[in-house]
């Protein structure tokens, strides 16, 4: 049975029709990245899936329809999310950061800090003084926080320097192991690395599904779905 | 050197009235962009729920006490009320400005019209204890007592903000929710009860306003909370919207030139030098005087 089943979403944005029906499962377990061209709406997935953009549809989250819960209920049914641009709270230091994100007891501090050091060191710098590398840290540390069933990260290597980049892909491998990662990546290393299936977006709709394996194996057609290769 | 005592005592007081509206008013403009021109009501209602307080408790035979306690009425009705129009008229509103501005508005209007129909538009008198009226004298100058209340409670409420803002848990939201309240709702918080939370502070300090108001002027009159809700809104946007010690800061520098421009320069003139002030601030720092949101 699939964790995450998106049928037939529909997003609009202003005038414009960001998502045309996109469906697709995420099987329980390991990471499915979410693969696209720029613009394509593969972050409009993501914040629809939670209830941050007005969408249509059916989102269900192991077999409950979430379709209709405000952003709060749904998180609290086991998502955690690391957004696009970080967005951590800059004026608040990384222990509020962290704090903020504490739901239910069970904060899992010893495994944050355990991947990322350097947030115990740095717990009462502001965050907005912190390089973009730590801040993405603080960005994956709060949806670690909690013992999530589905993480959605939305590219967490972008604009990090290569030795941050293969920090993050160590992470992504480890989470793996133990929770169900939907994960939107431009870096197709980082995918090759760490993603078990694909999904692919093109101008609104999924074009492609299958073992990430098999597509990128496929120089020729991750050439023509993505650009690059 | 008596008259400049007398002035800077005297513009702290009103300086501080003009905080405790302004701290609430920034802190929902801060966390949920909403422009409160309502905000003026929750201290008419606070004011005038006291008075009439007051002339109900006349069991009470100490004028302190009966004051004190027809003020912690005046604030409980103040927050309530405040709550209430978040719950009912605000939160069906989100994100929509136009109409948010729209309703603020007529319900600031409406209130003033149904204080003014039910109680007349005639100021109606405090008792406030005798001690308020009392003097004491500060190098030379011969300072009414309740100046040094409202300096007093407004300083109180500063550190009792910080302090909420800064050691508990939704104030943690709301300082996180001023900067980017989606991802606070991202976090698995409900945020809307935040919204609630800050239009109750909001109200109560309001109400405190209010409350104070009487002791300061004596009175109390339907179209207070208006007049003073306009400076209110003055030191929000020179302080910097959603920052709590800008308004402080604003609140102390808008009271004092009011105060000194009235006398030194004309009576009247204290208004408009405020006005000016404004224009200056916005020229030289748009953001106000933090720079930016807190």
């Amino acid at each position: 049975m699939s964790l995450l089943s998106v049928e037939d979403l529909h997003v609009y944005l202003g005038q414009s029709h960001v998502l045309q029906g996109v469906s697709f499962d995420v099987a329980e377990g390991g990471v499915t990245a979410l693969l696209g061209r720029n613009g394509v709406g593969k972050t409009t997935t993501l914040r629809a899936i939670l209830g941050l953009a007005e969408r249509h549809g059916r989102i269900q989250l192991a077999g409950e329809d979430v379709t209709r819960l405000p952003t709060h209920k749904v998180i609290r049914r086991g998502l955690g999310y690391v957004p696009e641009d970080r967005d951590v709270f800059r004026g608040l230091s990384v222990d509020e950061n962290l704090r903020l994100a504490e739901r239910n007891g069970g904060a899992r501090y010893d495994l944050v800090y355990e991947l990322f050091p350097e947030l115990r060191e740095r717990g009462r710098q502001l965050a907005g003084t912190l390089s973009g590398g730590q801040q993405q840290m603080v960005a994956i540390g709060r949806a670690l926080l909690n013992d999530n069933r589905l993480l959605l990260v939305d590219e967490p290597t972008k604009g990090l320097a290569p030795s941050l980049v293969t920090e993050v892909a160590n992470v992504l491998e480890r989470l793996r192991e133990t929770t169900t990662v939907l994960l939107v990546e431009q870096n197709l290393g980082v995918v090759r690395r760490v993603a078990r299936d694909v999904v692919v977006l093109d101008q609104g709709r999924v074009v492609h599904a299958s073992p990430a394996a098999e597509l990128l194996a496929d120089r020729e057609r991750v050439h023509r779905l993505l650009g690059v290769g | 050197m008596d008259t400049l005592v007398l002035l800077t005592i005297t513009g702290l007081g009103l300086g501080a009235m003009y905080f405790l509206i302004a701290s609430g008013l920034s802190l929902i403009y801060g966390l949920m962009g909403v422009l409160n021109f309502a905000h003026g009501a929750f201290l008419t209602v606070g004011a005038y729920a006291t008075w009439y307080a007051e002339t109900k408790l006349t069991g009470i035979g100490s004028v302190p006490l009966r004051f004190l306690v027809s003020a912690l009425v005046g604030l409980a009705v103040g927050a309530v009320f405040a709550a209430l129009v978040e719950l009912v008229l605000i939160r069906p509103l989100y994100n929509r400005h136009i109409e948010q501005v729209l309703v603020t508005v007529g319900l600031g209007l409406a209130t003033t019209a149904l204080v003014q129909a039910i109680w007349g538009a005639d100021a109606r008198t405090v008792a406030v204890p005798s001690w308020a009226g009392d003097t004491t004298t500060i190098l030379g100058a011969a300072i009414p007592n309740d100046r040094f209340v409202e300096i007093a409670t407004a300083i109180v409420v500063l550190v009792g903000i910080q302090a909420f803002l800064r050691k508990t848990r939704y104030g943690l939201i709301i300082r996180a929710g001023v900067e980017n309240r989606a991802m606070v709702t991202a976090l698995g918080i409900d945020v809307r009860k935040a919204f609630t939370l800050v239009f109750a502070i909001g109200g109560l300090a309001a109400a405190l306003a209010g409350v104070l108001s009487g002791v300061y002027f004596g009175t109390v009159e339907p179209a207070r909370g208006t007049s003073l809700l306009i400076f209110a809104f003055i030191v929000v946007v020179i302080g910097g919207l959603g920052s709590i010690g800008g308004s402080a800061a604003a609140a102390v520098v808008v009271g004092l030139v009011q105060q000194y421009a009235n006398y030194y320069a004309s009576s009247g003139l204290g208004d408009l030098s405020v006005v000016l002030l404004l224009g200056i601030v916005l020229l030289v720092r748009p953001r106000g005087l933090s720079g930016a949101f807190a």
